[in-house]
Order: structure tokens, then sequence, then C-alpha cells
């Protein structure tokens, strides 16, 4: 059975955020971060799909629509190994508070539903610790594609879940596939202990809840930089600050 | 999935996968073969497998040569990845599946369809290997690699550490860093790394045997010899079917 970062008796601790495209994850998580860093805590932020070294093969393969659903989800579990190695681990010995958006349940809802055997893909990430909280913000199927569909924008190939031909049309196929992919997290809320967080209510008041929930859940005293960090750079003094307004208004 | 039981052509005792396999993908369609050639560098693969082409072609068989880290979609990152040996084992094995699972699915199983021969150059042994050399779980690997093919034949060219290292100087005049094992510290010392280093895959390989029954085929002996027994082998596979 997989354990926490806290269970395993790691120094730090890692927050992930889940959901669809367009449920707020990442805003939320974004204030999340302004949150701690305002109080000191030593924080770091870690985005799915970035490791700069996996990058040029995900976005070949993306762009030559060369990724099968085994490629797929091979190519974003190296790149998920990569980050977890290389920065997540190293954080959360030195204490860390690590704020992940997207973290292994995105794999496991992707991958599945392009196909892959649940057992297949949880084996290849068991290599990696739970989260110490998981939040997931659930918004309604509607809601979550309207906003991504609003500008009606270019959706890219295997967004829109292209590679499993679930229809011709690029809006509807990402319909679709949001919609089993939510099946998918849903389906596994309870055993992971998910944070389920209604994301149709406004910004504030689920920031407000995520971060009561931080603060019970984490002694987040214990994370605070033992030494406060550099001061930045004085401001120039009000005098200047002026005349450089009046300048522009001139 | 199912089988059916009597297929024309290529149904032997059937395809099989070593685990899930590859989602969607039918396997009895695949009426090739395939053949792998495993073995450290210097232990006669590349040899064995040029003679294996021109003999089958000879004999009006289609072939088809794949290898590892041959993957049009990570090959290149890859070999740069390994140039500046920065990236963890955990990756590593990782970014090799990718590999792996791209060439499975882009080149062998297509070429199997098409009814060809597919002699591979390496397969997952050698890099589950690699990965249990450097500590990683079995039982993980072979979750990862239950998405490959079963081999209708797999012959492991077996030669004595020390016949290696003379075989790998004899040719380049200098020992790989990869081949030596030198990213896992077991000796500053190229030479007394490549030894202890093939040493420790030897034994890697005598455990993957046990699930993955390979034959054992005496390296040491002349090249004309092996490839007798290989051809062999191989021609009373051809016939099974």
């Amino acid at each position: 059975m997989m354990k926490t970062f806290a269970e395993l008796n790691f120094p730090g601790r890692l927050i992930a955020v889940e959901g669809l495209d367009g449920s707020g994850k990442s805003t939320q998580i974004y204030l999340l971060k302004r949150w701690l860093e305002a109080e000191g805590i030593k924080v770091y932020f870690s985005e799915w799909n970035s490791s700069e070294l996996v990058k040029s093969a995900t976005s070949k393969g993306k762009k030559r629509e060369l990724l099968t659903p085994t490629t797929f989800s091979l190519i974003h579990a190296t790149d998920f190994a990569d980050r977890y190695e290389r920065h997540l681990l190293p954080l959360l010995r030195a204490g860390y508070v690590v704020l992940c958006d997207r973290y292994i349940f995105t794999a496991f809802a992707r991958d599945v539903t392009r196909g892959c055997p649940p057992d297949w893909v949880r084996g290849i990430y068991n290599f990696a610790a739970l989260p110490d909280i998981v939040f997931f913000f659930k918004a309604d199927l509607e809601v979550s594609l309207n906003r991504i569909l609003e500008g009606r924008p270019k959706l890219k190939f295997f967004e829109a879940g292209m590679d499993l031909r679930l229809s011709a049309d690029p809006y509807e196929s990402f319909r679709i596939f949001q919609g089993r992919i939510l099946e998918q997290y849903l389906a596994m809320a309870g055993e992971f202990k998910f944070m389920v967080i209604d994301a149709n209510q406004n910004v504030e008041k689920q920031q407000s809840f995520v971060r009561k929930v931080v603060g019970e859940r984490i002694n987040l005293v214990r994370f605070r930089r033992r030494r406060p960090l550099p001061l930045p750079p004085p401001l120039p003094p009000d005098n200047k600050v002026k005349e450089t307004e009046e300048d522009l208004a001139a | 999935m199912k089988r059916p039981m009597t297929n024309p052509e290529g149904a032997k005792k059937g395809r099989h996968y070593y685990g899930h396999g590859i989602p969607r993908y039918p396997l009895e369609e695949l009426v090739g073969k395939l053949i792998v050639v495993e073995g450290a560098d210097g232990s006669g693969r590349s040899s064995q497998i040029a003679r294996l082409v021109d003999w089958l072609e000879t004999c009006g068989h289609a072939t088809v040569q794949v290898g590892l880290k041959h993957s049009t979609l990570v090959s290149s990152e890859l070999a740069k990845a390994q140039e500046g040996n920065i990236l963890s084992r955990t990756t590593l094995s990782l970014f090799y599946a990718t590999d792996f699972a791209d060439q499975l699915e882009n080149m062998i199983m297509p070429a199997l369809k098409a009814g060809f021969i597919v002699l591979s150059d390496r397969y997952i042994y050698t890099l589950m290997a690699r990965d249990m050399v450097r500590g990683m779980d079995e039982a993980w690997l072979k979750n990862l690699y239950g998405i490959a093919l079963e081999p209708d034949a797999v012959f492991y060219l077996s030669v004595e550490p020390q016949e290696l290292v003379q075989r790998n100087l004899a040719k380049n005049a200098a020992l790989d860093y990869w081949e030596s094992g030198m990213d896992l510290g077991l000796s500053r010392d190229m030479f007394d790394s490549f030894l202890k280093y093939q040493t420790a895959m030897q034994a890697a390989f005598r455990q993957l045997r046990k699930n993955y029954g390979f034959t054992v085929v005496d390296g040491n002996r002349p090249v004309g010899s092996i490839t007798k027994e290989l051809r062999k082998k191989i021609r009373a596979l051809l016939v099974e079917k």
C-alpha cells in the first residue's frame, strides 16, 4: 500500500491539486503558493509535464502525433520520474512544502481513459509516495468545458483526446474525453481521500477553504525559513516615485 | 483477448504478451516471427544477426532488424541525456521503456503483421538486467515490461567477462562508459569496473531466465559454430507453422 510523505517520515509535505482542465485548480494552487510565501514558508511549485529533459521528446511526439496510449503514458511517467527524483524528493527531504499542479492521479485518470490497464499504470507510478493533501476541484462538466471552449480555442490533438477517435469534431471529442476523465477521477476520490472542493463556487470562497484545510492539516510553523528571505531592493525614495509618476502623466 | 483456435498461419502456440500488453492490438494478426539475440557488447550479437539476415533472406524470408535506442520518439533525447549522465535511475528506466514501446508498436508489430522475421538486437531483458543491477525492483520492471510481446525465440550469447574485455579492447582499444557500469561507482578503474559490472549483468540475466526462459548459447566458441547452432534452432522454429 502506498504511503504519504508524512507517513514515510519526510520532513517536507506535498500538496497536490487535481481536476479537469478549466476547473480552476491552477488559480487555486497559485493563490495558495502566494499565501505560503507571504507566511515565510519554504515552498516549491511543480507543474505536470514540465521536465526540461523530457520536454523535447514529448512535444515532438505530440506535434507529429506519434504517441499511442502506451507511449503517451510512458513518456509522462518519464517526465514525472525526472521531476520526482531530481526536484520533489530532495526538496521534501529538505523540509519544503511542495505544491503540485497535477500528480499521479492525472496519469491514472487519463491513461486509463485511453485504454491502458489500471494496474499497469498504477504499478509504474508506485515509486512515488502519496501527497499529504489532494484537493480535487469538482466543477460541473459543462462549467469546465465552457471555461475552456468559450473562446473556441484551437484544441490540440491529444488534449482533445482525438487519438481515441471518439468524434471527428475536436470539440465534441474533447467533451466526451473530459467526461470520461471526470468519471475516472470520481471513481478514485474515496480511495485516495481527495478533499473535494465545489469548484462552482467563487474563487475567494474556494481559496479560504483551501487555506483553512492546509492550516489545519499541516503545522506550518515547522516549515518557516529559519532566516527570513533577503529583503527586496529598497524602493526609490517617495519624492522620486512621485516625479516618475508626474513624468509619465506629462 | 480471445485468440482464434485455428489460425491458418503463425498460430503456433499463439501470440502472447508478457503482461497486459498494448491496448487494443489484435495479436492474431502478428503472423511473422520475432527472434531476439541478447548478450553484452562483444558477445558477437551483431555478427550473428548479420549472418542470420543473410541466411534468412537467401532462403526467401523478409527480415527487419530492430535494436535499442532506435525509436523516432525519444532516441535523440535519450542519447543526449546519457551523454550528460544526468538522469536518475527511475527516469532513465522509463525513458528506455518509452523507446522500447515506440519501436514495439511502430516497427516490430507492423513488421510481424506483414509476415516479416524480426531480428531484435537485444530486447527487454537487457533493459531489465541493467535496471536490476542499479537496484530497481524486479516486480516493478516485470509490470512495466508487461507491454512486451513474447518472442518466438530468445538466444542469449553468454561470454565470460574476461573474454568480453579482451574482445572489446581488441575492437575499440577502449571500454564503453555504460558497458563498464561506470555510473555505478563500482571501481574508479575502468577495467576493473567493466569486469565487476559484466559479472553483475550475468547474474541478473540468470535471475531473469527463471521467468523469461531464454536459450543460453555458449558465445565463447568460434563465430561459425554459433551461427550453425542458431540456424538449426531457427529452422525448427520456421517449420513449426
